[in-house]
């Protein structure tokens, strides 16, 4: 349940092979109209942890198959990700995380 | 020679302008002078002229508006006057629905009434008017000199001088194509202008060609359609714009070519001198143009990659900058631009390997549409630019190339060499508000049914679309060779709507395999490389900047 009147809460949760290890938290992003934020924080390995926070209600099996798709690619393990939407495309969503998944790389870390 | 010949009339139609020409001096008495018609009278011009049943057009281009004389014309005495026929490419104007709404013409064949789409409809369901047909423009121009030639034409022009010579300033549109119809066949031509100069600066429509001229009392109404702010393009559009540019552009060598209006095609111009110089494409892509004056398109033309531009239309703020730019665009001895409809349209369909747009739906066999539900909105001259031109036709390289990927591997008629015009739709895969461009049935289906029309009004017929692009890859529909293959081909590049989710996986990744789908990592682009910074001016203030001061936008857009 969210705090927020019109704000949808999703969470989802997988399993990764690369693990994150320590890391500063990345932040992409910002939170406007049809943008959205991308926090990574280090999480309990071997999880990766997801909460959407959208503004654009019902699109669950979409956010489902856009984080399938991302675990695919990353298969992050021991990383907590947070999502503040404001009625990004799908889209725009993946080019994010995949953003803030190379900002995690570039610190050394996976 | 039998008597019977002799009695028959073999020049009606003379007689016919000759008698409106008497009607229209007895009621205007000393308000005609020579051919200017005082303003005010214009509507007792109108209802002397007219005659029910008439077939009129109305001038309403994309951009310039005949808006004093549709005015007038919304005022005759509909005793006199009903019934017309009204033969006009756009419907802009509320004007141009209210001579329907108050019973002053009851027919209409057009090509595109964009803002108004949505009353059109309306008053469709109420019967209060009949389409005959929703026309593209060249094919509206051509049927004026078949079965539509108007019997009155009321246009729009900056200037006239005394003996009638017009002169129509940079948007000079349709005008050429609706005088020449009416002027030859008997009919009568009256222009609205917005001054009476002693000498114009140069004649695009010859006095003789004209009949009345009537001194507006304020300018002609005229929209900036063209105009994109760089600010507004997003990351998601430039790496699509990357994508069309290496994937496409470069692909088949594309020199000669025609735009969409909107934000992904303003990304492209707005790449060539950044992203595909970096490639080493100048020279190699997009040197000669069928496309208004784009601002966008000013960093690519100062930065040299351009070598001409043919213009439907002008863009507001472009004047100067066209003016002092004359080996780029068509230009008059005066300096200005001399824009032309129907011979860029002819430019667009028969001289240019490219046309690239956007859609509003896209079906599984590729059928692209804008009309939604509720609105009929036509498609001015998409359909046209994104058609490849049956029937014999020059050969250049790309189009070559293109016939070669469609016939690769067949036999008989099908096999013939022969090319294949490019024509590209570029889309996001959810519009805003989350709305799928891509769809299993489009919405045209159901508009037909509404409306009692033959056809659904399908703007790009699936078998004249070549590609497909969107943020998720290019869909090479040429190389598809059976239409199970052309459907996954469609899934496979629509991203997570509910089509593109349904996709066959195995199927999608042969696709790939056999570069039928190629996503932006098969044609060696980062995604994380689409950035902003990569637009030549990114903002309005930029696009001046580009243009040494020469182009001015008008007021909306300047925000800075």
């Amino acid at each position: 349940m969210s705090l927020h009147a019109g704000i949808e809460t999703l969470d989802f949760s997988y399993d990764g092979r690369h693990a994150a290890g320590r890391f500063a938290p990345v932040l992409v992003g910002v939170v406007g109209s049809g943008n959205l934020e991308v926090l990574l924080e280090p999480g309990e390995a071997p999880h990766c942890r997801v909460r959407v926070e959208t503004s654009a209600r019902g699109f669950g099996p979409i956010w489902q198959a856009v984080l399938d798709d991302f675990h695919e690619r990353h298969a992050l393990a021991g990383v907590r990700v947070s999502i503040n939407d404001m009625g990004a495309t799908p889209a725009v969503v993946s080019l994010r995380l995949d953003q803030a998944v190379a900002e995690l790389q570039s610190e050394g870390q996976p | 020679m039998n008597a019977r010949a002799d009695l028959r009339i073999w020049d009606h139609r003379a007689r016919q302008r000759s008698a409106r020409q008497a009607r229209a001096a007895s009621e205007l008495g000393t308000a005609l002078r020579g051919k200017q018609v005082a303003a005010e009278r214009s509507v007792d011009l109108l209802n002397a002229v007219l005659e029910p049943f008439d077939r009129v057009c109305l001038e309403g281009n994309n951009q310039k508006q005949a808006d004093f004389l549709a005015k007038s014309l919304v005022r005759v005495d509909t005793q006199r006057v009903h019934d017309l026929h009204m033969v006009q490419s756009v419907l802009a104007l509320p004007e141009h629905l209210d001579v329907f709404d108050a019973g002053i013409a009851s027919r209409l064949d057009f090509s595109f009434s964009g803002p108004q789409g949505g009353r059109l409809a309306q008053l469709v369901s109420q019967n209060r008017l009949q389409i005959g047909a929703i026309h593209t423009y060249l094919e509206l121009f051509s049927r004026y000199f078949v079965d539509l030639t108007p019997q009155v034409s009321l246009i729009a022009a900056q200037a006239a001088d005394a003996a009638g010579n017009l002169y129509t300033g940079p948007n000079t549109e349709d005008t050429p194509a609706i005088v020449e119809a009416t002027a030859f066949s008997g009919g009568i031509v009256i222009a609205q202008v917005n001054e009476i100069v002693q000498t114009l600066p140069r004649v695009d429509i010859p006095a003789d060609w004209v009949d009345y001229v009537v001194l507006a009392p304020r300018p002609n109404t005229i929209e900036p359609l063209f105009t994109r702010d760089p600010a507004q393009i997003s990351e998601i559009q430039v790496l699509m714009a990357m994508m069309a540019i290496k994937g496409i552009y470069a692909s088949y060598g594309v020199q000669r070519l025609n735009h969409g209006i909107g934000f992904d095609t303003a990304a492209i111009e707005l790449l060539l001198p950044t992203y595909a110089e970096s490639l080493g494409l100048k020279g190699k892509i997009c040197r000669h143009w069928a496309l208004n004056p784009h601002p966008a398109l000013i960093p690519a033309i100062e930065a040299g990659w351009v070598q001409s531009i043919h213009s439907f239309g002008s863009e507001l703020g472009m004047e100067d900058y066209v003016r002092a730019r004359s080996d780029i665009f068509f230009t008059g001895p005066d300096g200005s631009l001399r824009s032309h409809r129907a011979f860029c349209q002819a430019a667009g369909h028969y001289a240019c390997d490219l046309f690239i747009g956007s859609t509003l739906q896209i079906d599984l066999d590729g059928n692209s549409s804008t009309a939604t539900l509720g609105r009929i909105a036509g498609f001015g001259g998409a359909p046209n630019m994104g058609a490849d031109a049956r029937g014999r036709r020059h050969a250049s390289p790309a189009w070559l190339q293109a016939g070669r990927e469609a016939r690769q591997g067949r036999s008989g008629a099908a096999g013939t060499p022969r090319g294949q015009k490019l024509v590209v739709q570029m889309v996001e895969t959810f519009r805003e508000h989350m709305q799928p461009a891509f769809v299993e049935k489009l919405d045209a289906w159901q508009l037909a049914e509404q409306a009692g029309m033959e056809l659904p009004p399908i703007m790009i017929y699936g078998d004249d679309v070549t590609h497909i692009l969107t943020e998720e890859g290019i869909a090479n529909l040429l190389l598809c060779r059976s239409d199970e293959e052309r459907e996954q081909a469609i899934r496979g590049v629509a991203g997570y709507t509910a089509v593109g989710l349904a996709r066959d996986r195995r199927m999608v990744e042969n696709l790939r395999d056999r570069g039928v789908i190629r996503r932006a990592q098969d044609l060696g682009i980062d995604p994380r490389d689409a950035t902003r910074n990569l637009l030549a001016a990114r903002n309005m203030r930029d696009l001046v900047r580009a243009s040494g001061g020469l182009y001015a936008p008008p007021r909306r857009f300047r925000n800075w």
